[in-house]
């Protein structure tokens, strides 16, 4: 079997540890060789998504020079593989030799659902999950990587899991990186807008493949005083 | 450097009815909209889309050759073409005309560029009565606001508030029907229509391999102001060129399905020159005012030039969750929503409107909606990377820059990183909820950092 990179980015490295733990235990159970490149920290997008260009393409050479021999990169969020995927060639168009680095490495990066689809080419999994849940389509993954389907198939096979959409699915959560801190209460807005289409399902899990929106999601429902849990798609689909 | 309208953004966000009559409206435009693209109504959508990017990329870069070729052909047709730098040449062009034509009152129709160079005050200021004709902009000239949105300018008005608009200014009891609304507002406009020496229209389109103009619209208003006075000034953009009248094709197909969904608008119209011998209505005088006021500043930007493709459809606005909320009076400009904030800087300087680039979540719904695919999301990056180089020059934001120079530093040093991740995670309990942290504390509750990060987990995963 394949040898696969985990990119854990640095949101779930912090603060959702379980999710990269949950990456790992479905990778190995399909039979996959995992490898954590220790040198790993952030992608860049925080920088680049500020006006600081610059300071992103240092972050993003040094993703490039600590992935440099992966031969698959697993990573567990939409927005960060389309940061490396898409935009790395942006922010490198001066420099002829960083941008060839990552015009090689785009192909090689993988957001989990699809590396499941795609590569592992599976559907089913063998998880086990009983109860509701919804599914939020998180804008980079949908809008950047065309990803709208995959993790609903992957949903649809687990035992015992009822996948319930909501009437506005692929409306933005409101997080937007710094857009949250700059603008919370537009952000803290959108957010109630989501939380209100999610309550309409009666779900008890938002399940998504970005843990940044559910960081979002939890802490305005957390606020909301509503007892629905965030989930991201690999702890679904971990579960047994 | 212009401060966010905070206080403004709160108190549209906390008022209920009009957050109501935003996202109802905003809405139904959307829910049209998907119908009339949908692959079982135009198969051909998404190649339409295309075509029109590639015309009109083809169109802003040989800018120069299509407005000569407009040029001559409408004074081929007996009409006259006028450059205008700025709103005051345009306002000084339109009020000499109407001093040596003995004029006293214009019709007009929905415009967006002349709201863009406020022609309407500037022609009050010479005791010349300019009435607009369009009911959404009758109503707002009446309650002196601008436009709400592109399309739709009255969108943030219910049927009560024009009711109380109509009673203020027109001294009529309170009428909240609709439909009797309209009537009342056009039992009003036929007598201008009928008085009005001069008629100004906007042009959707101008056809460069014909010289004609092409508006659009759903109230007939436009082609009166066309036909019924003596003499027509139609006021555009440059931007607004097309090659070839067969290009209309691809353009009408989209307009009017992105704008409200509609297959095509009520009334298209396609106006070339004055009247001729024979003909029974139709201008004795046509005049075509091509307008830069910063576009071609735009040109310059190979990158963000695209911005100038834009056909004022509004699809990007109804699908802008950030729009939803703030609506279109928070945005400094007339033009609001996503298209608003690439533009608005450009015009108006990067440095004077810093914090527009910003005040989007980069969902890229407003990308994905846009007929002629502008890539907004794109554009507004490249405009946050220049606010930074223009606040750098100024000298101000300094924090957050070194702020973002200290957290690249971490992320390029995993020994650093790590180490100041595990202080962290004992610490930032006891961190006080200011600065960016109070602002996400506002909202939501904070997320606690981990007690051990992956890195540290799949250390003892191995060992084990």
């Amino acid at each position: 079997m394949a040898r696969v990179s985990l990119f854990v980015t640095c949101i779930v490295d912090q603060i959702f540890p379980q999710v990269g733990i949950a990456m790992t235990d479905v990778l190995e159970r399909l039979g996959f060789e995992i490898d954590f490149p220790p040198g790993q920290t952030c992608c860049g997008q925080p920088a680049f998504n500020s006006g600081y260009p610059e300071e992103a393409r240092w972050v993003a050479g040094h993703f490039l020079d600590v992935f440099r021999d992966s031969e698959y990169i697993v990573v567990p969020s939409g927005s960060c593989t389309s940061m490396i995927a898409h935009h790395y060639e942006e922010i490198f168009e001066g420099d002829a030799k960083r941008l060839e680095e990552a015009q090689r490495m785009a192909p090689r990066v993988w957001e989990f659902s699809r590396f499941l689809l795609e590569v592992a080419r599976v559907e089913d999994v063998g998880a086990r999950f009983d109860g509701v849940v919804t599914y939020h389509d998180s804008c980079h993954a949908l809008r950047e990587l065309r990803i709208k389907d995959g993790p609903r198939r992957l949903l649809a096979n687990v035992r015992g899991l009822e996948l319930r959409e909501m009437d506005m699915a692929e409306q933005c959560c409101g997080f937007g990186g710094t857009f949250s801190v700059k603008f919370p209460d537009i952000s803290g807005a959108m957010a109630r807008t989501k939380i209100e289409s999610i309550r309409k399902t009666e779900a008890a899990t938002v399940v998504s493949i970005d843990s940044s929106c559910l960081m979002q999601l939890q802490g305005a429902m957390q606020r909301a005083g509503l007892p629905i849990r965030t989930l991201h798609l690999a702890e679904v689909l971990a579960s047994r | 450097m212009a401060a966010i309208p905070e206080s403004q953004i709160k108190q549209t966000l906390g008022d209920s009815r009009l957050q109501l009559a935003i996202y109802s409206s905003t809405q139904r435009l959307m829910d049209h909209r998907a119908a009339a693209v949908a692959p079982e109504r135009l198969p051909e959508y998404q190649d339409l889309r295309t075509r029109a990017n590639a015309l009109k990329r083809h169109t802003i870069e040989n800018l120069d050759y299509y407005l000569e070729q407009f040029e001559s052909n409408v004074v081929a047709h007996g009409g006259k073409v006028v450059y205008c730098r700025t709103g005051d040449e345009v306002a000084d062009f339109v009020l000499g005309l109407a001093k040596e034509r003995a004029a006293r009152l214009i019709v007009k129709s929905k415009s967006m560029t002349t709201e863009e160079i406020h022609l309407n005050e500037r022609l009050e200021r010479h005791q010349l009565e300019a009435v607009e004709t369009d009911l959404g902009e009758y109503i707002l000239q009446l309650a002196h606001q601008r436009p709400y949105h592109i399309v739709a300018p009255a969108l943030h008005m219910t049927r009560y508030d024009v009711a109380d608009v109509f009673t203020e200014n027109l001294g009529i009891a309170k009428e909240v029907v609709p439909e009797n609304q309209t009537k009342i507002a056009r039992a009003t406009l036929r007598e201008k229509f009928l008085q009005a020496h001069i008629g100004i229209t906007g042009a959707n389109f101008l056809v460069a391999d014909s010289g004609a103009i092409v508006f659009v619209e759903n109230e007939g208003n436009a082609r009166l102001s066309h036909s019924a006075p003596k003499i027509h000034i139609a006021i555009a953009g440059i931007e607004k060129l097309i090659p070839r009248a067969q290009d209309l094709a691809v353009f009408l197909n989209l307009l009017a399905r992105s704008a409200t969904g509609q297959a095509l608008s009520v009334y298209t119209s396609f106006v070339s020159g004055t009247r001729r011998a024979g003909e029974i209505d139709g201008p004795d005088e046509f005049y075509v005012v091509l307008l830069d006021n910063g576009r071609t500043k735009l040109l310059r930007d190979p990158e963000k030039r695209q911005s100038l493709y834009c056909i004022r459809c509004g699809a990007c606005l109804n699908h802008c969750p950030v729009y939803r909320k703030i609506g279109g009076h928070n945005y400094p400009w007339v033009y609001s929503g996503p298209i608003g904030a690439i533009i608005t800087p450009q015009f108006h300087g990067v440095a004077e409107n810093g914090w527009l680039p910003f005040a989007s979540s980069l969902c890229g719904a407003c990308a994905e909606v846009c007929p002629v695919k502008i890539e907004i999301p794109r554009v507004l990056l490249k405009l946050r990377s220049e606010v930074t180089e223009a606040r750098r020059a100024q000298g101000t934001g300094g924090w957050e820059r070194l702020g973002f120079r200290a957290w690249a530093w971490l992320m390029t040093h995993p020994g650093a990183y790590l180490l100041f991740a595990s202080l962290g995670s004992k610490f930032a309990g006891l961190m006080p909820k200011i600065g960016p942290l109070g602002k996400w504390a506002s909202q939501r509750e904070v997320p606690r950092l981990a007690p051990k990060s992956f890195h540290t987990l799949w250390e003892e995963r191995k060992r084990r």
